[in-house]
């Protein structure tokens, strides 16, 4: 259809949107807009996942990042009362330079990406390496300690959040 | 190529993706939407590991994404409890007052 597949189409709307409401949370003024358009954001990155066919990682993702991290943030903007929109401005100099900043970073990344189409490797169709199955066989035989390390670590940032946002009883 | 998608155009979007976090992180003071701008360069690089490991069919770069997701939620909490601290100390979230330790 109009010389692209259904699956460039897809990649290029989801790009689009992808990097739209990224734009959109890093200018707003709102918090929650912008945690609004996070959300959104990593729905699109999601989207990408099944497209690469990572059908776990992309359940994971929408189940950890828009789940359960947004819903934390909502929280604590909420509970903090930090949703008014008077937050003070960096000074417009600030802002020229981060912007000149990321502007120069894009220029280096994407010229030293332009030489990079030489690279000849093969093509996949449907890879079968992000079903549950087969990623849980690499997960559990080749990264097991690293797994058993993960959870000590959880438990560690959940007994630190703990013990930082405690209220001290004098 | 991945379905028909040449790598480059992950390499790019991921190369964008992360530099609008880079410049959320410096030019935003409020401390919530830094941390947010920090998620948005995780997942670039979450993104751009999905694609080269569907790129070379190896599943070591989703089973990596697959720590980093862990590693961000944890770091989002504990994150998130030092910023309640501070408010709760100076009753604002301005990263630049923030800055000024001493005082």
């Amino acid at each position: 259809m109009l010389g692209y597949t259904i699956t460039q189409w897809l990649f290029g709307i989801l790009s689009f949107l992808a990097i739209m409401f990224a734009l959109m949370v890093v200018f707003t003024r709102n918090p929650v807009n912008s945690v609004l358009y996070l959300v959104l954001t990593f729905f699109c990155i999601a989207g990408h996942y099944l497209l690469m066919n990572a059908q776990f990682l992309a359940v994971v993702h929408i189940a950890v990042y828009a789940g359960a991290i947004m819903v934390l943030f909502l929280f604590v903007i909420m509970l903090m009362n930090l949703d008014q929109d008077s937050e003070p401005q960096k000074t417009v100099i600030s802002k020229l330079v981060a912007g000149i900043l990321g502007g120069l970073l894009l220029v280096v990344l994407v010229g030293s990406l332009r030489g990079a189409e030489s690279l000849q490797l093969k093509q996949y169709g449907h890879s079968q390496i992000g079903l549950v199955k087969n990623l849980g066989q690499v997960l559990f035989h080749e990264y097991l300690f690293p797994f058993e390390i993960v959870s000590v670590l959880l438990l560690s940032a959940l007994v630190g959040a703990i013990m930082i946002g405690k209220k001290e009883i004098k | 190529m991945i379905n028909g998608i040449s790598i480059n155009m992950y390499l790019m979007l991921s190369a964008i993706i992360f530099i609008i976090g880079a410049i959320g992180v410096m030019a935003r003071r409020n401390t919530i939407i830094l941390f947010m701008c920090i998620e948005l360069m995780l997942n670039a690089v979450n993104l751009l590991l999905v694609a080269f490991s569907t790129l070379h069919n190896d599943a070591s770069g989703q089973v990596f994404v697959f720590f980093v997701m862990a590693v961000a939620a944890a770091e989002v909490a504990v994150g998130l409890a030092i910023l309640s601290m501070i408010y709760r100390n100076l009753k604002s979230i301005d990263s630049d007052l923030l800055g000024n330790l001493k005082n």
